[in-house]
């Protein structure tokens, strides 16, 4: 019985401290700053806090930790758990109140440890634990439940509940990832809150009422969230669990590091847990600049991707196949194709990706690459991405300052709910609670459509020339009037403008996006740039140099050249070829030797169907955690090391470098990629100079003018993990320091966008999350999430092909072909033709270095006789198919489509190994 | 006569003004015709003079009468309107019909039998407060008034008195009626607002969520219940001064008191406020007439189920907001529950308490979980099963919900001074404590019933 | 298909338009799926959050919370008993043990013919007539035994049926409001102060009494 004297001492000495999460998912009170000063009384001590500030958060930034379950400093409080409640006094006599809710106001005095509250806040943990299974030892909460330890207060007087529990089946799957076990659940409202208020996916409410009150899902509606696993973290029990951690592990046994998840270029913070050497978990870090604390399901259980297909060994290929052998063999393999190239010149040898590396490793490579061989043909990006100019060149915004309540913001990209998850949160919180007007020039329907205060929807191809309409001076604007007339009415008010660019569809060439770009540095120079570039590290090895005609700290190769040939042996003597050339330029023999840094060119790269040619040709070195189809088709495996085996920083799409924590040891042999520029470059018999992760620092500190004073050694310490922005330094104090100029964005020439014939449509290629990848074929509990396929039509378009929806449908382009299921969509306007669900192969769609891609449409039905024709001619006729025409059986006869290919059922039309690869023979 | 044809009772002592249920006996009263023509005023009159004033100077007079509500708080309507920001736009009236209370019978039978008047009642405060629209919530469950009031408002419509350009006027507001589907809850005000948005009916925390500042669709609005609208086309046919010339200064007019249980004529009473005493309600001839076979009282809940009770010493309390919250109790929503001596204390305790713990929402940790908790208890010791540590225990589990002194006027047959009510509490709303009232009030005063079942339990056992 | 039949989704849709916002249709819109359906279904309710822009999960969050919302299909009459305070005083679980005894079901359950499902319930306001008990949406009140008996007997023969109208149906009159009556009706931020209002206020006001609201 908890009357006893005993139990009222240890309340006070354990149960008031904050529950142990862990230590860096740690929910503090997001940072603010005190613009109102005023003066409360907690617990007789005189404290000054942000007026309006919820008390909650007010006394904890003092120190005083009030217990909690439902509230959560990222979301809006609902005040239900009634753990917070204090004593407050006011008019007429103290009254409890929540402290979730309360807003602090001048000289309010509050007690947080009367007899009152501490009765109260037992109370709740009494009542909280009646129907609680208390299964502590089986759950995995167990050792950092927030339950656990504040009941730990309540003292070891047994239980007064001598009724039966409420009692529920055990847990059930609410989604692929998440299960729910509603006997320990404690009704907090915070994974239904999550899941509304946050993320956008109310799939998960609350059910029934009062005591019988659960969370359910609609019968037959998994909780397909995108963000289900952040549910999972800041549940304060051990109601709902992750599959891919379940039963793995006991806190208390997980050793931890702070980093940086680099599943995309928004560079959420994460803590990542191991136990005896295993990484088994992912959890976001609340980092103020950047995610808030959330992280998507794809990057949360990406580790998963570390322990499995790694490449453990290198390999070199002998007599056709792969063997494995020793690192010295493989060394010497590389080395003597290196040696081979280069005695022809520099520009034999070309080095492509890098956005996987650490900024440690991309600086090595740059170095090795431009700076020991001398050669420029380096790109990090593989055809998908933007312009070392426009990434490095424009006037920076930050996350927070496109996010700046009252704001407005151009956004001219990718679907971010897609490609940049937590960018989408962050979007979706700076529309829904800051007031950000979000002006959206998509290319397809996607998730900002319904957070937009207004879509423009701009043709493939016409983005440029839209985003002149829109800012031009009462010029009048094409296509949907009344959208465009809203678009200019609000970039023509005087707040400050943000521009979120990148590559809306890889479809569409980067050179609409430069008109767009210069369209608004003309007409509203004081603009800010968020480039949103998808891969992880890409940002970092722009800034580190690998692409071609830059050179790290962001400057031009002529820029930078005297002020690198202090630094290093040499400096190319021309800017080199960016990653669609280099490839065309193996695939005819103009390079022979290709270094790929984590790139897998065959499936990834856009407009180069010649990729697969280019590795066959040229001999190929690839340094890869895992296999692709370029690793496949390489003559020199090398393995490397993943995320949390090594050490260094990152760079996210900010340009915030951040550190990467080193928690577990790599497969089998696997290497630094540092480390291995290092080696090569020494059996090449030139000494890099660089010996280690913090000696490569140094020299970035030192050579790299945008690193200066970025002390990245210091970046895991207390107050830094939130990274450092870059350039440290303004652009008038690196010039007094004698150093270059940078590289800035210069308007190009317009880009001449063809008409689209009449027979053609335009085509966009969507991507989604679960886009099948080479990470994702590893993660075993996200593999079953690839998107459907589908080719989405205008209506009216559709209606013109006369065939029953659903039907399959051929789409095929001068360098490829794919088959999808069609659809009639009234969000895709007449004319464009929106593929989604069949990355990578579509991109074998994609002609080099256009700004759009035409695609032909062949559906397998008969239509009528102009149809008939153009569909005799399909390269998809075989005898099923003429009977199916004959028949006028509205069924895909043209064999298995490639979409099915994914789960290794049907027949691989090319018979190769790689997705994306069977294209060439159309080019 | 068959179950079909029995009626309600209804009633006033001769010289009370029927300020509300003059039509109640009226076949036709619930017509639009009917409103015009029968009851203690024409039907729609006043909001002809209303049209003639300034909405400020209607609500001075709503508060110069001092209109208290009558939905269960007795918070007097004219300050509450006064409440709603200046220039905040656009505000909402809410109209509380889901009457739900236990013992509570009057709303409905002004849906029923008189919507014209409530319709108008809701016009006029529109008009005084500048609404953009007006709903009317009807509990689930009542579908006879869902019609009279769907009837109603087509009716209005139809005859220009609701909509567009009212009477020809440039006044405009739409009344729309909305219903629930059965929860208790969502008569409190933030959790009807809840409910009229589409959403679980959970009550909003109080503050920062007064609906007059921020309620419906987190505007301003004004929550009232349908009685004290009711009150307004009486009060603006007849003034202010004839309104405050029945009942007392702090309560003013009359109210409807739904009298149930062990008297010999229950009924729905309109009753001069303040001036009539518990003692008049039960005994007078045109009231109550008597405890039911001349037994002696036992105890009463003077304002619906969530007042802690009142036993034969406070007989002599007037229907008052003041007294009978200074003797610990309430009088809540006018419904006066009688309880003779051959009433078992623990299951009209047990039958209360079941009825919370069945409402709770289910937000508060401490209304979910300890009310059903009181009620295993209580189940537990009916059915014979009870542990002398088991009083203890609903005490404590009571005080858990309400801490402090419990509000009883128990107390003052043990001689010890009442708390005042309403009781502090650890929950949103008031609903959890509700539970705590009736085993506070049962275990202070019939503790040996208890005691009787819990022994015979120990007998049974040994 | 148990969704709304097309002349229910069109008085869905005047529903829907006589809310600000439409999510605040959901009760209103649940109850046509039950009158129509007798209880309220699955796809019944994936309608609504079709037609009001919601996910089914909200739709059943907001439902499962009310009481007279059953997802299981119940008997065409839901008999309910009150037995709540002033019912109790007078005999209302009398008259619950009754009917149990009659239908031969306990309080909860549907009779094995599917006709009568019987209930417990709360406080329905009809305290001045207890006992009493509502079938479907109709209340019988100030019950004698015998009167009940009465009523026992109608709901198993059907004499009551056309008294009674099937489980899910409430008020048979609904408010329609005429377009060209509508004041003004839209989402709260399009709406501004009523010009009405401030025009009687700066017109009617006595210089000495105005703006003390
Ligand atoms: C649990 C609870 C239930 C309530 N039920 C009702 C009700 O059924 N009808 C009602 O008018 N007020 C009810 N109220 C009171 C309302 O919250 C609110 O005070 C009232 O509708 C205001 O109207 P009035 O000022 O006209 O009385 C309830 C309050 C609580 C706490
Ligand atoms: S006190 Fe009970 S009914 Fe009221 S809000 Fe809390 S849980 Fe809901
Ligand atoms: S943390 Fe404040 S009520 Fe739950």
């Amino acid at each position: 019985m908890a009357e006893s004297p005993p139990v009222e001492e240890v309340r006070v000495e354990l149960g008031r401290q904050r529950p142990s999460l862990t230590r860096f998912a740690a929910e503090d009170p997001k940072p603010i700053e005190i613009t109102d000063p005023v003066e409360i009384t907690v617990d007789g001590r005189t404290m000054t806090v942000q007026n309006g500030d919820l008390l909650i958060d007010a006394v904890e930034r003092h120190g005083v930790y009030i217990p909690r379950f439902c509230y959560h400093p990222r979301m809006e409080p609902v005040g239900m758990c009634r753990m917070c409640l204090v004593e407050i006094e006011g008019p007429r006599g103290t009254a409890l109140a929540p402290a979730c809710m309360n807003r602090v106001a001048a000289d309010q005095v509050v007690h947080t440890q009367s007899a009152a509250a501490l009765d109260a806040q037992d109370g709740v943990i009494e009542y909280l634990l009646i129907n609680h299974p208390l299964d502590c030892p089986v759950c995995d909460k167990g050792g950092e439940c927030p339950l656990q330890d504040q009941s730990i207060a309540y003292g070891p007087g047994e239980s007064r509940f001598v009724e039966e529990k409420r009692h529920y089946t055990k847990p059930i799957p609410i989604s692929e990832t998440v299960y729910l076990d509603r006997e320990r659940c404690i009704l907090c409202d915070r994974c239904t809150r999550f899941a509304d208020q946050v993320a956008g996916d109310p799939l998960i409410t609350f059910t029934n009422r009062g005591n019988n009150t659960q969370i359910a899902t609609f019968p037959e509606t998994p909780f397909a969230s995108y963000f289900s696993g952040n549910t999972v973290q800041i549940c304060p029990v051990g109601a709902l669990t992750a599959k891919p951690y379940r039963f793995k592990a006991r806190p208390w046994d997980l050793e931890e590091v702070e980093s940086t998840c680099t599943s995309c270029s928004v560079g959420c913070r994460i803590t990542a847990q191991s136990s005896r050497d295993a990484l088994l978990r992912f959890q976001g870090v609340d980092s103020d600049p950047v995610n808030w604390g959330w992280l998507c399901d794809r990057g949360r259980f990406g580790f998963e991707a570390n322990a499995n297909d790694r490449i453990e060994a290198p390999l070199v290929r002998r007599d056709g196949e792969l063997e494995q052998v020793r690192w010295s063999e493989a060394y010497g393999a590389a080395e003597v194709a290196i040696a081979n190239a280069l005695e022809d010149g520099p520009d034999t040898v070309a080095v492509l990706g890098g956005s996987r590396l650490t900024n440690e490793a991309a600086y090595a490579w740059a170095k090795l690459a431009k700076g020991v061989w001398g050669t420029d043909h380096t790109d990090a990006q593989l055809g998908d991405g933007l312009p070392a100019s426009i990434a490095l060149g424009l006037p920076a915004a930050t996350i927070d300052d496109v996010c700046r309540p009252g704001g407005t913001v151009l956004y001219v990209g990718p679907d971010p709910r897609e490609e940049l998850p937590v960018l989408y949160l962050r979007l979706r919180h700076a529309v829904l609670a800051d007031r950000v007007k979000l002006i959206n020039l998509s290319a397809a329907a996607g998730s900002l459509d319904e957070l937009a205060a207004v879509n423009v929807r701009a043709e493939t191809g016409t983005v440029g020339r839209m985003v002149a309409e829109l800012l031009a001076e009462g010029a009048e604007a094409s296509g949907a009037a009344s959208d465009v007339e809203v678009a200019r009415a609000l970039l023509a008010t005087d707040g400050p403008l943000s521009v979120v660019v990148g590559r809306r569809s890889p479809a569409e060439g980067a050179g609409p996006l430069a008109d767009a770009v210069s369209a608004v540095r003309q007409a509203r120079p004081e603009a800010r740039f968020l480039t949103a570039l998808r891969r992880g590290n890409v940002r970092g090895a722009l800034e580190l140099g690998l692409a071609p005609g830059v050179l790290p700290g962001r400057m031009s190769l002529d820029g930078g050249r005297a002020w690198f040939s202090e630094h290093w042996h040499t400096v190319p003597a021309a800017p080199g070829l960016g990653a669609v050339d280099i490839l065309a330029a193996a695939a005819d023999g103009r390079i022979r030797t290709l270094v790929l840094l984590g790139a897998d060119p065959i499936g990834d790269a856009v407009g180069a169907p010649w990729a697969a040619e280019a590795l066959e040709r040229a001999t190929t070195i690839s340094l890869a955690t895992h296999h692709s189809a370029s690793t496949l088709a390489s003559d020199v495996v090398l393995p490397v090391l993943a995320h949390a085996e090594m050490g260094g920083s990152t760079t996210n799409l900010e340009g915030r470098v951040t550190g990467l924590g080193r928690r577990v040891t790599g497969p089998g042999t696997a290497r630094a990629d540092w480390v291995i520029a290092a080696e090569l470059s020494a059996r090449l018999g030139t000494d890099l100079g660089l010996t280690s992760v913090a000696g490569i620092q140094d020299e970035m500190e030192h050579a790299v003018p945008t690193f200066s004073g970025a002390d990245l050694r210091g970046l895991d310490d207390q107050g830094r993990q939130d990274g450092v922005l870059l350039p440290l330094s303004s652009e008038a104090e690196l010039a007094a320091a004698g150093m270059p100029e940078r590289l800035v964005f210069q308007a190009p020439e317009p880009t001449v966008v063809p008409s689209v014939s009449s027979y053609s449509f335009r085509l966009v290629l969507k991507r989604r999350l679960y886009d099948p990848g080479t990470m994702l074929g590893a993660m075993p509990s996200s593999v079953s999430l690839a998107p459907e396929p589908a080719a989405r039509l205008n209506p009216a378009d559709f209606g013109q092909l006369g065939i029953a929806d659903g039907a399959m449908v051929g789409v095929r382009s001068p360098s490829g072909e794919v088959h999808a299921p069609a659809h009639a969509d009234e969000a895709v306007p007449r004319g464009d033709l929106v593929l989604e669900g069949l990355l990578p192969e579509a991109l074998a769609l994609v002609p080099a270095k256009l700004p759009l891609t035409e695609v032909r449409l062949e559906s397998t039905v008969w239509v009528g006789p102009a149809a008939a024709a153009e569909a005799d001619q399909s390269t998809l006729g075989d005898v099923s198919q003429a009977e199916a025409r004959a028949a006028g059986v509205p069924t895909p006869p043209m064999g298995t489509p490639r979409a099915t290919d994914r789960d290794g059922s049907g027949p691989s039309p090319a018979g190769d190994e790689a997705p994306g690869g069977q294209s060439d023979g159309e080019a | 006569m068959g179950y079909r044809d029995h009626v309600s009772t209804f009633g006033a002592v001769d010289d009370t003004p029927l300020v509300v249920s003059s039509r109640f006996g009226e076949p036709e009263g619930h017509t639009l015709e009917g409103y015009r023509t029968t009851g203690s005023y024409a039907g729609y009159a006043a909001l002809e003079a209303v049209l003639q004033l300034a909405p400020s100077q209607v609500l001075s007079q709503v508060r110069d009468a001092t209109l208290l509500g009558r939905g269960g708080a007795g918070f007097p309507a004219g300050v509450k309107w006064g409440f709603l920001p200046p220039d905040v736009q656009p505000r909402y009236i809410v109209v509380n019909g889901d009457e739900s209370e236990p013992g509570t019978y009057k709303d409905r039978l002004l849906m029923e039998r008189d919507p014209h008047q409530l319709i108008e009642g809701a016009l006029i405060c529109a008009y005084a407060v500048g609404a953009a629209q007006v709903f009317l919530y009807v509990r689930g469950e009542m579908a006879h008034a869902q019609e009279r009031i769907a009837a109603a408002l087509n009716e209005a419509y139809e005859a220009n008195l609701v909509g567009r350009n009212i009477a020809g006027t440039d006044f405009s507001v739409d009344i729309v009626m909305a219903w629930g589907a059965g929860a208790y809850i969502v008569g409190e005000e933030t959790a009807l607002i809840e409910s009229l948005e589409g959403e679980r009916g959970m009550p909003r925390l109080k503050p920062p969520f007064f609906p007059a500042a921020k309620g419906l669709y987190m505007a301003p609005t004004i929550v009232n219940n349908v009685e004290t609208l009711s009150n307004l086309p009486w009060l603006f046919n007849h003034g202010v001064d004839k309104y405050l010339s029945c009942g007392t200064d702090t309560s003013p007019a009359t109210r409807l008191i739904a009298l149930s249980g062990h008297v010999k004529r229950p009924g729905v009473y309109e009753v001069p406020q303040g001036t009539t005493t518990f003692r008049d309600l039960f005994y007078g001839e045109d009231y109550g007439g008597g405890i039911r076979s001349d037994a002696e009282l036992k105890m009463f809940i003077p304002g619906g189920g969530s007042a802690p009770w009142f036993y034969p010493e406070q007989l002599d309390l007037p229907l008052e907001a003041k007294p009978v919250g200074a003797a610990g109790s309430m009088l809540g929503s006018g419904a006066v529950v009688v309880m003779d001596e051959t009433t078992d204390a623990v299951e009209a305790c047990l039958r209360l308490v079941r009825f919370y713990a069945r409402e709770s929402c289910g937000k508060c940790t401490p209304c979910r979980e300890g009310t059903t908790w009181l009620e295993r208890i209580l189940g537990r010791i009916l059915d014979g099963y009870g542990r002398p540590e088991d009083l203890g225990l609903l005490e404590d589990v009571g005080h858990n919900i309400s801490p402090g002194p419990y509000p009883n006027a128990a107390w003052e047959d043990q001689s010890l001074p009442s708390v005042p009510f309403p009781p502090k509490q650890t929950t949103i709303c008031p609903l959890g404590p509700s539970a705590v009232a009736p085993v506070t009030s049962a275990l202070r005063r019939f503790r040996p019933e208890f005691e009787a079942l819990i022994a015979g339990a120990e007998v049974a056992d040994g | 298909m148990s969704r709304l039949n097309p002349e229910n989704e069109a008085l869905a849709r005047e529903i829907i338009a006589r809310y600000p916002r439409p999510k605040s249709a959901i009760i209103p819109l649940c109850h046509l799926v039950q009158e129509e359906h007798g209880h309220l279904t699955d796809e019944g309710m994936a309608h609504v959050a079709e037609l009001v822009g919601v996910t089914p999960a909200q739709v059943q969050g907001t439902a499962s919370f009310y009481e007279m919302f059953k997802r299981h299909e119940t008997g065409r009459y839901v008999l309910g008993v009150c037995t709540n305070i002033s019912c109790l005083l007078l005999g209302g679980v009398d008259l619950l043990k009754q009917a149990e005894e009659r239908l031969g079901i306990r309080a909860g359950s549907t009779t094995a013919d599917g006709r009568i499902t019987l209930e417990d319930t709360e406080c329905l306001a009809a305290c001045t007539d207890a006992p009493m008990c509502q079938v479907n949406s109709r209340y019988f009140v100030k019950l004698s035994p015998e009167d009940f008996d009465e009523l026992l007997d109608d709901l198993v023969s059907g004499a009551i049926d056309d008294v009674v109208p099937p489980h899910g149906t409430l008020g048979r009159v609904r408010q329609h409001i005429p377009a060209d009556r509508v004041a003004n009706i839209g989402p709260p931020e399009t709406q501004v102060a009523p010009q009405w209002f401030t025009r009687r206020e700066a017109e009617l006001a006595p210089a000495d009494s105005g703006g003390d609201s």
